[in-house]
């Protein structure tokens, strides 16, 4: 949770964190804070997970990652606590979740990121997560991303 | 831009934790060998030309008392345009991406309680005429983050 003081520091921050070399102290000064005491509200937050870390969000286009595919799976739920740790671990996977399934139209259950300069290494990769997931893997698709519509990250409203 | 050997350590350094002291850069900066002039610099130039979306602190909604839900739609392509304009008109939308499969919008919504996700996602449904559904996680296994530059 967070209250008042915590919301006016990340409604300043949503935008991202100035590149100047005492960043906390200018955020601060706009906020009427002093850097120490900014600088102890965002550990507090840190430490209570409303801060995962202050960090950059690079652009896989850019990188020359231009393939991008969002691997599903349905997996026995039994199995699947196991197997996604499994497939998380993977150093080319960037995100791997269990998430529920829409039945009739989505039987897969288990999410998995996997990046690659062209489709080729990205199937390649896909063919190791369907080899450890093995005959607990009953369905299968891939769906890669075209085009990004959108991507702003979470944005409060302005209260009052 | 061409990103040299010294973009590339800026980067994934710059994708895990920058420490909370009164001279991060130059910490960072201490750390590559690099001074910290040159380091904002290649910084506010990635940013310029898009290497690096975004920098600053990412929030978790859920730990505010929000919540995050993955959802997905299957948008006509005749319709998809249209659709769009009024999904992305959302402030609760924080990314969304095309994608190939029938359902081909998939959207992150971000609300700050967790009431909000369906919320958000009925007036999208209304607004549209067509179904959303929510992909909410169950567990995530979560090793690692970074993208090898």
């Amino acid at each position: 949770m967070i209250d008042a003081k915590d919301r006016e520091i990340i409604e300043a921050l949503q935008g991202g964190l100035p590149l100047v070399p005492a960043p906390y102290a200018q955020v601060a000064e706009g906020l009427g804070l002093d850097e120490e005491t900014l600088i102890s509200r965002l550990a507090d937050m840190k430490s209570r997970g409303v801060i995962r870390r202050i960090a950059a969000a690079p652009n896989h286009y850019k990188l020359g990652m231009t393939s991008n595919g969002m691997t599903v799976w349905d997996v026995d739920d039994d199995r699947v606590a196991e197997l996604g740790a499994q497939i998380g671990a993977l150093p080319f996977v960037t995100h791997c979740y269990e998430r529920p399934r829409a039945l009739p139209d989505w039987p897969y259950n288990l999410f998995a990121m996997v990046h690659g300069s062209d489709g080729q290494e990205v199937e390649d990769k896909r063919a190791q997560i369907t080899t450890i997931l093995g005959d607990a893997c009953r369905a299968k698709d891939i769906l890669y991303s075209t085009r990004i519509l959108k991507k702003t990250g979470l944005r409060l409203k302005k209260k009052g | 831009m061409t990103l040299d050997d010294t973009d590339r350590a800026i980067l994934n350094r710059m994708q895990d934790d920058l420490p909370l002291t009164s001279h991060p850069y130059a910490a960072i900066a201490g750390e590559l060998g690099i001074t910290e002039a040159d380091l904002l610099t290649r910084l506010a130039l990635m940013k310029d030309a898009r290497v690096i979306t975004r920098f600053g602190p990412f929030f978790d909604a859920a730990a505010m008392g929000g919540a995050f839900c993955l959802c997905a739609m299957a948008v006509p392509p005749g319709d998809f345009e249209i659709v769009l304009t009024k999904v992305n008109a959302h402030a609760e939308v924080a990314h969304n991406y095309e994608r190939t499969h029938r359902l081909n919008m998939w959207f992150v919504l971000a609300t700050e309680t967790p009431e909000g996700i369906a919320t958000a996602a009925e007036a999208i449904e209304r607004e549209t005429g067509i179904a959303v559904l929510q992909f909410p996680k169950l567990q995530e296994f979560f090793i690692g983050f970074r993208v090898a530059a």
